[in-house]
């Protein structure tokens, strides 16, 4: 048959519009953003969980209140993106940054953008810089981004 | 401060170019002329519809190319009465295995013009393709079946394919 030569191919898309239920804890957390502050939970010791968790992830103990950290922290580590993918949350060179806020014990992830990897370091001090409050929905999103405090690194 | 947030959005969503390669490329280019594909394997002469390119039971290439008739038969089918998310087509509707006549599979289609009680094993079906201009390289070329008015098929045609 003639059929030889033809080779086919089309774009697919599979979606799913899922919109969850987050509980109390996260709820807390997003509530937070929204609210244009960053909240954690303590857990067992007394140390402070950032983003916050169900339960204590070293002992699976129940974790209870809901405290203020931030809005500074310092980059405990950080992975430089010169080339953007479609799906990053910045279209320009950034950085991923593991922050930890001050008053929290454990590290978010979240992105910086920059002008090359040597203005990013481990011990700066950088701070969130929120979407104005009318766009904020209660989403990691609410925070566009981290900026350098004071001079960066 | 306003309420609580209890609910997030958390889309999903995956887009990627399919590639259909070989086997399933001579069937779609089929469907875009308006004819069935049917690719027959070497050694145990069966002919399979929608074919990946190799025979399942004997492993070899399915390299021989059929066309088959435009008619079948009903195996088996469902009567969809639930409606669900998406759903496109106004219950209750018919979804059919077919086995086209000249193939030694089956496969499932939309039957339609016929009540939905009056569906039966056996009946004798024919496809109805969407007009020539609007033809391309996807089952969505088969707008559905329908009965083509024969007697139906005698269970003995069709019991190894169900």
């Amino acid at each position: 048959m003639a059929d030889e030569g033809v080779h086919y191919s089309a774009d697919h898309v599979l979606e799913y519009p899922y919109v969850r239920s987050v509980g109390p804890t996260v709820g807390a957390f997003l509530t937070g953003l929204r609210d244009g502050k960053v909240v954690g939970i303590r857990g067992t010791g007394g140390r402070v969980i950032v983003p916050p968790t169900e339960y204590d992830p070293d002992t699976g103990d129940e974790t209870t209140d809901v405290v203020d950290v931030g809005p500074e922290g310092v980059v405990t580590s950080w992975s430089w993106v010169p080339r953007p993918r479609p799906k990053h949350p910045l279209q320009t060179p950034f950085a991923w940054i593991l922050v930890r806020f001050d008053g929290a014990d454990t590290s978010f992830l979240h992105v910086m953008p920059a002008s090359g990897p040597d203005e990013v370091a481990t011990g700066m001090r950088v701070r969130p810089e929120f979407a104005p409050e009318a766009e904020r929905v209660g989403h990691v999103n609410d925070i566009l981004h981290f900026v350098a405090v004071g001079g960066g690194a | 401060m306003s309420e609580p947030v209890t609910m997030m959005a958390a889309p999903m969503r995956l887009d990627y170019v399919f590639t259909p390669g070989v086997a399933q490329g001579k069937n779609m280019h089929g469907l875009e002329r308006g004819v069935f594909i049917g690719q027959r394997c070497p050694k145990c002469k069966k002919v399979y519809t929608l074919s990946r390119g190799s025979c399942p039971t004997d492993g070899v290439p399915t390299d021989e190319i059929v066309e088959l008739s435009n008619t079948g038969t009903v195996t088996t089918y469902c009567v969809v009465n639930v409606p669900f998310a998406g759903q496109s087509i106004e219950l209750p509707y018919i979804c059919a295995q077919i086995l086209l006549d000249g193939a030694n599979l089956s496969f499932m289609g939309l039957i339609q013009e016929i009540p939905a009680g009056e569906i039966r094993m056996g009946l004798r079906v024919e496809a109805v393709w969407v007009p020539p201009d609007e033809l391309g390289p996807t089952m969505a070329s088969v707008k559905y079946f329908r009965p083509n008015g024969e007697p139906d098929a005698a269970f003995e045609t069709y019991k190894e394919y169900l």
